[in-house]
């Protein structure tokens, strides 16, 4: 079996299962955030069980819509307070946690080899640390609330084989808009993407984060990467839970595998999914001419301090340019608090963009930082749909964070590599 | 619910997303009346008055894809969508929209061989669509026992009460 089929087994008391099995797993975490939540809460009261089925498993987290831009939003957060109080739940609020994604690994909320659904899409994100997890919808996580299971259909998996080592400012942003670019944003559907490789073997857990939460950007169930010394780095001192065996959580030599992937790094250059379609990928340097008016550096994708030096560095002893509003978020208190540590905050202030507290912020359209019509915006979050960031007659590029702070001092969309061979 | 359907098509195309279906602008409207008058409106305008007598929505590959927002498939069902038929579907929006009671197939096929305007009859648990314009007729992939059972009972918490009810 490979890592995905060896816990979907395990969750459901089974031996073995096969790909395109009907399974009915326990859950071993569930997250809900304030957009999805209220949903999920009112579906649950429905159901007729008073208590969910265990309090130290279900987390909220409020994100989105953080802190509260409208009374709507301030009404949903009040419902999340009030359910976790009633039900004695794990919650993150305003100032004490941030995006979800980076909050569930950062508070020990994710274990290698358990099961975990969340109700938010980029829920796979957890992949990166061994762990089985996909986004459900509110309806599924009250269910979830309810009986503390999920039926699953056991996914085929697709190998994703990495080599070699990335140039300067080429990054794991790169890779996986690479991949996706390949792959067709349907190109994963239903699907489960293992992600290996000496490339993978040697990425930190935020590059691994990365790759994993852009898996359902090609449609796939989960991302996976097997767990090793690094994720137990990055678990130590975070969660008190028992790890497993890390033996137990790789794939079988003989694994089964729908297809396997190949991609070399040593000569890949900065990637761009341009408008409106994340498979839309093209190398930045033939991207063309495109001036922006906003930056964005921050999301679940690429929020995490790792991704903020690599801004910071990239923009330190430079001014944003005049036509360019620029905005970081980190992607967790944890994180913005590193980064204030480490001068970061300096050098994005000095250089004219704006920090903001630690949420979604505009990767949803849904809060800060909105494009009106016609405006362009690069950005390091995970979607470049019509209408994603506002108008839907704005545009929207993903790139890395190297490559959106170089963007935001020329004021047009540029190869990182190329503004340091400038200075 | 009616396992058995007949209604008008709206087509639409590839890779529609759930920010399309529901920018995330509204997700902090709670209302399912409200989230449906903004259904597809970045796509069509009109799309709420059109759908409103009740209408079969066909879209082709990996429909809904993107956001886990339930508030998609919500939007679509108040707006008068009986279901949503398409070559095949994001996974997330395809389990939300079972779990509401919004039915949806996936048949190959169904995006050449149906235009705006047709009408169509839908059999759920025989997976056979007939288009009554055309006079054709198709076999969809069949929906397993399991989610026949939710949509019977008209969604997810329906069926869950149910089941907890017969303990």
């Amino acid at each position: 079996m490979n890592i995905t089929e060896k816990i979907l087994a395990k969750a459901s008391g089974k031996k073995t299962v096969h790909p395109r099995e009907i399974v009915d797993a326990n859950v071993d975490m569930v997250m809900v955030h304030d957009l999805t939540g209220p949903l999920a809460v009112e579906a649950f009261k429905k159901i007729g069980v008073q208590k969910v089925w265990d309090n130290q498993k279900v987390v909220v987290i409020l994100d989105h819509q953080v802190p509260a831009e409208s009374v709507k939003a301030a009404e949903l957060h009040k419902t999340m307070r009030q359910f976790a109080k009633d039900q004695k739940l794990r919650i993150y609020d305003v100032g004490r946690g941030g995006i979800c994604h980076q909050v569930m690994p950062e508070k020990g909320h994710v274990v290698p080899g358990t099961v975990i659904v969340g109700a938010d899409s980029h829920t796979c994100t957890y992949g990166a640390f061994g762990a089985f997890a996909t986004g459900i919808g509110s309806t599924e996580a009250a269910a979830v609330f309810a009986t503390g299971k999920i039926w699953l259909k056991v996914p085929e998996a697709i190998k994703v084989n990495v080599t070699g080592q990335f140039q300067k400012y080429v990054t794991p942003k790169d890779l996986i808009l690479s991949i996706i670019g390949r792959m067709g944003v349907d190109g994963a559907i239903y699907k489960s993407a293992e992600f290996t490789g000496p490339t993978i073997k040697s990425m930190s857990m935020a590059g691994r984060m990365t790759l994993c939460n852009m898996a359902v950007e090609m449609g796939a169930k989960n991302g996976i990467v097997e767990p090793d010394e690094t994720t137990r780095k990055f678990l130590e001192g975070r969660t008190s839970k028992a790890l497993p065996n890390f033996e137990s959580l790789k794939s079988d030599k003989d694994a089964v595998y729908e297809r396997t992937m190949q991609f070399d790094v040593s000569s890949m250059e900065p990637q761009v999914a341009c408008p409106s379609s994340v498979d839309n990928v093209k190398p930045v340097s033939e991207v063309g001419n495109v001036p922006i008016e906003q930056a964005f550096i921050g999301s679940c994708t690429n929020g995490r301090i790792e991704d903020l030096r690599l801004a910071a560095q990239v923009l330190k002893g430079e001014r944003v340019k005049d036509t360019v509003r620029t905005l970081v978020i980190p992607a967790s208190q944890e994180v913005y608090r590193q980064a204030l540590n480490e001068g970061l905050m300096e050098i994005f202030t000095d250089a004219g963009a704006m920090v903001c507290g630690s949420a979604c912020g505009p990767c949803l359209g849904g809060h800060i930082g909105l494009l009106a019509a016609g405006e362009v915006c690069v950005s390091t979050s995970n979607r470049n749909f019509i209408g994603r960031m506002g108008s839907t007659q704005a545009s929207v590029y993903l790139a890395s964070p190297a490559t959106v702070a170089a963007s935001a001092v020329t004021g047009k969309i540029t190869d990182p590599r190329k503004l340091e061979a400038k200075a | 619910m009616n396992m058995k359907i007949k209604g008008k098509v709206i087509k639409f195309g590839n890779n529609i997303d759930t920010d399309v279906i529901l920018p995330g602008k509204y997700l902090i409207l709670v209302d399912p009346y409200e989230l449906a008058k903004h259904a597809l409106e970045s796509l069509d305008p009109a799309f709420p008055e059109k759908a409103k007598k009740g209408v079969i929505l066909v879209g082709g590959k990996n429909f809904g894809c993107g956001s886990s927002r339930e508030q998609a498939p919500l939007a679509l069902k108040y707006t008068g969508v009986k279901c949503v038929l398409a070559e095949s579907f994001a996974r997330i929006f395809f389990r939300n929209a079972i779990n509401i009671g919004l039915p949806v197939i996936e048949c190959k096929g169904i995006s050449d061989a149906v235009e705006t305007g047709d009408e169509l009859s839908v059999d759920f648990e025989a997976g056979k669509i007939e288009n009554i314009s055309r006079g054709k007729s198709f076999q969809a992939n069949k929906l397993p026992p399991l989610i026949l059972e939710i949509l019977s009972d008209g969604g997810l918490i329906e069926n869950l009460r149910r089941r907890i009810n017969k303990k």
